[in-house]
C-alpha cells in the first residue's frame, strides 16, 4: 500500500507542476533560513572553541554613568573593573581585555589591516584557544608589559606565508611585537574571543586606560558553576553602586551602573533594555513559528485545493473499502514526501547559502556549519511542517461523503 | 444476500426536507441480476447507494448476506464494502494518474495481502474482461468501453459476493454498451448477484428481474 501511495505521490506532484514549485520552494526557503539561522545562533550560543566555558561565564559589556546634566554609557574601564569585579566571591578568574581596534600594519610598502585586542594573561585560561603553535600571553607578560603577540592563522599567512612565525616581528599600531603563539582564525561571531593580533593589555600606548571608569574594555568572570551567577551579579551591583568617582568626574556625575550578565542577557539587554532573557526568546520563537506559519497557512490552501481536485478519487478509494484513516494516511504520505523532497532541497540551499557566507567574509572567519543539533532541529522543523500543512487537508478531505467525492463536491 | 425493509430516505436541511426514498421492500436473492428502472431524480441511485452502504437510511432495516447492518461507522463500512461489494459506476471513475492496472488494484490495497499476489489477482480480473495487453495504459489512453472494462475488473478484483451498477453503459454507445452487458451477464452466470441501476429498457430486459422506482416509491 505503502508503495502505491508513494508512486500516486510522486504523479500528482508531477501533474500540477506550478503548485508543486510553489510548495517546494516555500518548504525549501523556510527550512533553508531557519537552518542558516539556527546555524549562526548555535555558533554563537554553544560552548565551541574557544568559548568552552560560555556556560559559566558572565560578561561585563556596558555600563553608564549619569549625572544632573550628563549621561555617559559605553564599555566599562579598567578602572571600574579592575576595583568592582576582582576578588568576587566564586569566580574562579577574571580577565580584563580591550574590545578590538582596528590597526595598520606595513609590510614591503602593502598596507594590512587587522584587528587588535589588548588582553591580560587570565583571558587565556578563560577562552581556550586551539594553538597551531606557539603558547599564550601569560600573567608575566602583562605585569611586564612584554612587546609579545599571538597572532591568528589568516594574519600569520599574511605575514609569514608558508613559514613558522614564532620569534618573528610583526608591526602592528606602530608598535613591534614578538610573535609568540599562531591560533586558529575565530569567527566574528565569537565577540570575546574574535580578533588577528593578541597583545598584553600593558602594551597600550597611553596608560591613561587604567583610571578610566567607562572605556573601551570588558570584563569576563568565570564562575566556578552557573549557580553562582546571582551572587556574583549582586556582589558586583553592590560594588558598582558604592564606587567612588574619580575626582575629575566627582562633579559631573553621581550615579553609575554596569551589569555582569551572560551572553544571553547581554543580547536581551541590547536589544530589549532588559536582561531577563525570556522575552527575547519568547519573541525569537514567535518570530520562528509565524515565519514558519505563513507558508504552513499557504501549504495548507495548496493543499486543499490539490486534494480536491481528487474528490472523486476519495470516492473511489472509500467505495472500495478505504476508511477515513486509511485516506489521512495517504494524504501525510503524500504529503510527507512532498516536505522531504523540500527539506532536501532545503538542507543542500542551506549548505550552499552556509558556504556563501563562510567564503565571502562578510562575517569574519565566520565558520557556520550544518551540524548534527542543527539537522536534528531541521527534521524536527520538517515534520512539524509536514504534519501542520497536510493534517487539517487530509482529514477535512478524508471526511468527505463518499456520495458527494464520486461527484467531485463537498459535503 | 440484500433485503431491505420498509427503507426511508430523506434529505434534510435547515429549510427543506426531501424524501427520496419510501417505504422499499426488497429482497435481492443470491445469484440475481436485477435491473432498477425509473424516471431521473426518482431515487434509483439513492437505493443503490444505500445497498452498497455508501449511505445510510433515515428509517428501515437493511440486511447484507442475512447480518443486519446495524452500525454505519465508517472502519466497519468500509471493511464490509471492501470484502462483499464491488462499484461500477456511469462515468467509470477511474484514477486518471494511475495505470489500468494499479486501478484494478486499487479494492485489494485495503486488504492484508501480498503485493504480487494483488498484481497477480488484478492481471486475473484484466484478462477477466479482455484487457491484459493495456494493463500499463493510462486512462486517457482508453476508449469509454475500455475504460468501463477497466472499472469492472476493478470491481470484480476482490471477487465480490455483490455488484452495482450505476448506470454502467449510460456513458457508452450502444456497440459498447453491449459488451459491457455481455461482461456483465456473464459474470451473473459465474454467481455473482448484480444490481444495476439502468434507464434502458433494452439493458434492463436482459436481467432476470426489474424493479420499477417512482417518486421514491417501488412500482413493481
Amino acid at each position: 500500500m505503502l508503495k502505491n501511495y508513494i508512486k500516486i505521490a510522486f504523479l500528482v506532484l508531477m501533474r500540477r507542476k506550478i503548485f508543486t514549485f510553489i510548495s517546494l520552494f516555500a518548504i525549501s526557503f523556510t527550512l533553508t533560513v531557519l537552518i542558516v539561522i539556527s546555524a549562526m545562533l548555535d555558533h554563537m550560543f554553544a560552548p565551541v572553541a574557544p568559548e568552552v566555558n560560555m556556560q559559566r561565564t558572565l560578561g561585563i559589556y556596558f555600563g553608564e554613568m549619569k549625572g544632573p546634566d550628563s549621561t555617559w554609557n559605553g564599555n566599562p574601564g579598567y578602572g571600574l573593573l579592575d576595583k568592582c569585579a576582582r576578588n568576587l566571591p566564586n569566580v574562579e578568574l577574571i580577565s580584563i581585555f580591550m574590545e578590538n581596534q582596528t590597526v595598520n600594519s606595513y609590510l614591503r610598502g602593502q598596507k594590512i589591516v587587522s584587528s587588535l585586542k589588548r588582553t591580560d594573561g587570565e583571558y587565556w585560561k578563560i577562552l581556550k584557544f586551539n594553538f597551531l603553535e606557539g603558547s599564550p600571553i601569560t600573567n608575566e607578560d602583562e605585569e611586564k608589559a612584554n612587546f609579545v603577540a599571538v597572532i591568528n592563522k589568516s594574519t600569520r599567512e599574511k605575514f609569514f606565508p608558508n613559514e613558522s612565525a614564532i620569534g618573528k616581528y610583526i608591526e602592528a599600531d606602530s608598535q613591534n611585537f614578538r610573535v609568540i603563539g599562531v591560533v586558529e582564525d575565530v569567527s566574528q561571531f565569537c565577540n570575546s574571543a574574535h580578533s588577528e593580533i593578541w597583545v598584553p593589555l600593558s602594551t597600550n600606548k597611553d596608560q591613561g586606560y587604567r583610571r578610566e571608569v567607562l572605556g573601551r574594555c570588558v570584563g569576563l568572570l568565570l564562575a566556578k558553576s552557573p549557580d553562582d551567577f546571582p551572587s556574583i551579579k549582586t556582589e558586583f551591583a553592590q560594588r558598582v553602586n558604592n564606587f567612588e568617582f574619580p575626582a575629575e568626574l566627582k562633579n559631573e556625575y553621581n550615579k553609575i551602573t554596569c551589569f555582569a550578565d551572560t551572553s544571553l542577557e547581554i543580547i536581551s539587554r541590547q536589544a530589549l533594555g532588559d536582561p531577563n532573557p525570556t522575552k527575547l526568546i519568547l519573541i525569537l520563537i514567535g518570530l520562528m513559528v509565524l515565519f514558519m506559519l505563513l507558508p504552513a497557512v499557504n501549504l495548507i490552501n495548496i493543499n486543499i485545493s490539490r486534494i480536491l481536485e481528487r474528490a472523486s478519487e476519495i470516492g473511489v478509494r472509500k467505495a472500495f473499502g478505504a476508511s477515513s484513516w486509511v485516506l489521512v494516511g495517504q494524504f501525510i504520505v503524500e504529503n510527507l514526501i512532498l516536505t522531504l523532497i523540500g527539506s532536501i532541497l532545503g538542507f543542500i540551499g542551506s549548505i550552499v547559502v552556509l558556504l556563501i557566507i563562510n567564503q565571502s567574509n562578510i562575517i569574519q572567519y565566520a565558520n557556520f556549519q550544518l551540524n548534527y543539533r542543527v539537522f536534528f532541529y531541521g527534521v524536527l522543523t520538517t515534520i512539524f511542517f509536514s504534519f501542520l500543512s497536510g493534517v487539517y487537508p487530509a482529514w477535512q478531505m478524508s471526511k468527505l461523503n463518499p456520495i458527494e467525492a464520486l461527484r467531485g463536491g463537498i459535503r | 444476500m440484500i433485503k431491505l425493509d420498509n427503507i426511508e430516505k430523506v434529505y434534510r436541511t435547515s429549510r427543506v426536507e426531501t424524501v427520496a426514498l419510501m417505504n422499499i421492500n426488497l429482497e435481492v436473492k443470491e445469484g440475481e441480476f436485477i435491473s432498477i428502472m425509473g424516471p431521473s431524480g426518482c431515487g434509483k441511485s439513492t437505493l443503490l447507494n444505500l445497498m452498497g452502504l455508501l449511505d445510510a437510511p433515515t428509517k428501515g432495516q437493511l440486511l447484507i448476506n442475512g447480518k443486519e447492518i446495524t452500525s454505519y461507522k465508517d472502519k466497519y463500512l468500509a471493511n464490509l464494502r471492501n470484502q462483499e461489494i464491488g462499484f461500477i459506476f456511469q462515468s467509470f471513475h477511474l484514477v486518471n494518474d494511475l495505470s489500468v492496472l494499479d486501478n484494478v488494484e486499487i479494492p485489494l490495497l485495503y486488504r492484508k495481502i501480498s503485493s504480487s499476489q494483488r498484481r497477480q489477482m488484478a492481471l486475473k480480473a484484466l484478462e477477466h474482461v479482455g484487457l491484459t495487453a493495456r494493463i500499463y495504459h493510462f486512462p486517457s489512453q482508453l476508449s469509454g468501453g475500455q475504460q468501463q472494462r477497466v472499472a469492472i475488473a476493478r470491481a470484480i478484483v476482490g471477487r465480490p459476493k455483490i455488484l452495482l451498477a450505476d448506470e454502467p453503459t449510460g456513458n457508452l454507445d450502444s456497440k459498447m454498451g453491449e459488451e459491457v452487458m455481455n461482461l456483465l451477464v456473464g459474470l451473473n452466470e459465474e454467481k455473482t448477484t448484480i444490481v444495476m441501476v439502468t434507464h434502458d429498457k433494452r439493458m434492463a430486459e436482459r436481467t432476470k428481474r426489474i424493479v420499477r422506482i417512482f417518486d421514491g416509491r417501488q412500482v413493481g
